[in-house]
């Protein structure tokens, strides 16, 4: 992440995403398929680290293996006839200055957590009155005799982030054609240098 | 930082040079542009520098301090920020540290600081 001033004088946070080139290594229809989509292809990997069925997937579209892999169900009307198998997509292609997009990743692992951390408790607010040893506990996690159990989906405490995160209406403060990048406004899920996929 | 940050960071870097280069310890005077309502007028803000963070960063700042009516009041300066108009070197400070944090809890004689002796140049 960096930061620019906006033309009013703000200081804006923000990410810079290489996003692209990308090659189209499946398009898919309602035919073949029941869908609609395109399979994009972002990244190199050596032909020796890629599973044997996926080199053929690779040459069919007649480049080479990539890394990531990601399809892209029912695009908008407007990429239609652009995308064709074998095709690259570069980043200042897709994305223009002013967009929004949104910006889906892995959110980085916290490992196991707290309910103040997890799930926003409060904690019990105070250290005195009775309290000594319980200032980010859940409090109750229920009644007495009725239910006689704790009810399904009670938040607690237990493994935390490093899950599937979108994040929505990133805009796009600056493109960089000559080096597949993008700037959007804001952060991203995930560590640096993850992959994200950016949706329009 | 990774190497396309640079990247992106290079097209500023003429905007973070274009002020005289200046460290903790000197004596600076800030030019800050001010609006009030649909008016903009030029402050400006005399004191030491006490810091500089985030150094060939677009987000570097640098604190400066002075005493004001007998209060010591500090500023957080964005160097990229559009509002600074100019900034002046009066004088250049000898410290020993790059945090004067402990000029906080000085005053007067006590929060004074040598001044730098530069040869002459001829």
């Amino acid at each position: 992440m960096t930061s620019i001033f906006s033309a009013d004088g703000r200081n804006v946070a923000c990410t810079l995403i290489e996003a692209g080139p990308c090659v189209v290594t499946q398009v898919k229809n309602v035919e073949t398929d029941g869908y609609n989509a395109v399979q994009l292809g972002y990244g190199e990997r050596k032909e020796k680290n890629t599973p044997k069925p996926l080199i053929g997937h690779f040459k069919k579209a007649g480049t080479t293996p990539k890394q990531k892999v990601v399809e892209f169900r029912d695009f908008r009307v407007e990429f239609e006839g652009q995308v064709a198998l074998g095709k690259t997509v570069a980043a200042g292609e897709v994305f223009v200055e002013g967009d929004f997009v949104d910006a889906i990743g892995t959110s980085k692992g916290k490992g196991f957590q707290g309910v103040v951390k997890r799930h926003g408790f409060g904690g019990v607010g105070g250290q005195t009155h009775g309290q000594h040893n319980r200032q980010r506990h859940p409090g109750s996690i229920g009644a007495c005799s009725w239910p006689s159990r704790v009810f399904k989906g009670m938040r607690m405490a237990g493994r935390t982030g490093g899950s599937r995160v979108k994040v929505l209406n990133l805009r796009i403060l600056k493109v960089y054609p000559e080096k597949n990048l993008i700037l959007v406004s804001g952060s991203v899920p995930g560590p640096k240098n993850s992959f994200v996929i950016l949706e329009k | 930082m990774s190497d396309l940050i640079k990247f992106v960071e290079a097209e500023y870097s003429e905007a973070r040079t274009k002020f005289p280069s200046f460290k903790s310890g000197d004596t600076i005077n800030v030019h800050v542009r001010i609006k009030e309502g649909n008016k903009e007028r030029i402050q400006q803000f005399q004191g030491t520098v006490i810091q500089r963070k985030n150094v060939n960063t677009n987000g570097e700042t640098f604190t400066v301090r002075k005493i004001s009516n007998g209060i010591g009041v500090e500023r957080i300066f964005p160097i990229l920020s559009p509002s600074i108009e100019q900034i002046d070197l009066l004088r250049e400070g000898k410290v020993r540290r790059a945090r004067l944090f402990y000029l906080r809890g000085r005053q007067g004689k006590a929060a004074r600081i040598k001044e730098k002796i530069r040869p002459r140049t001829k």
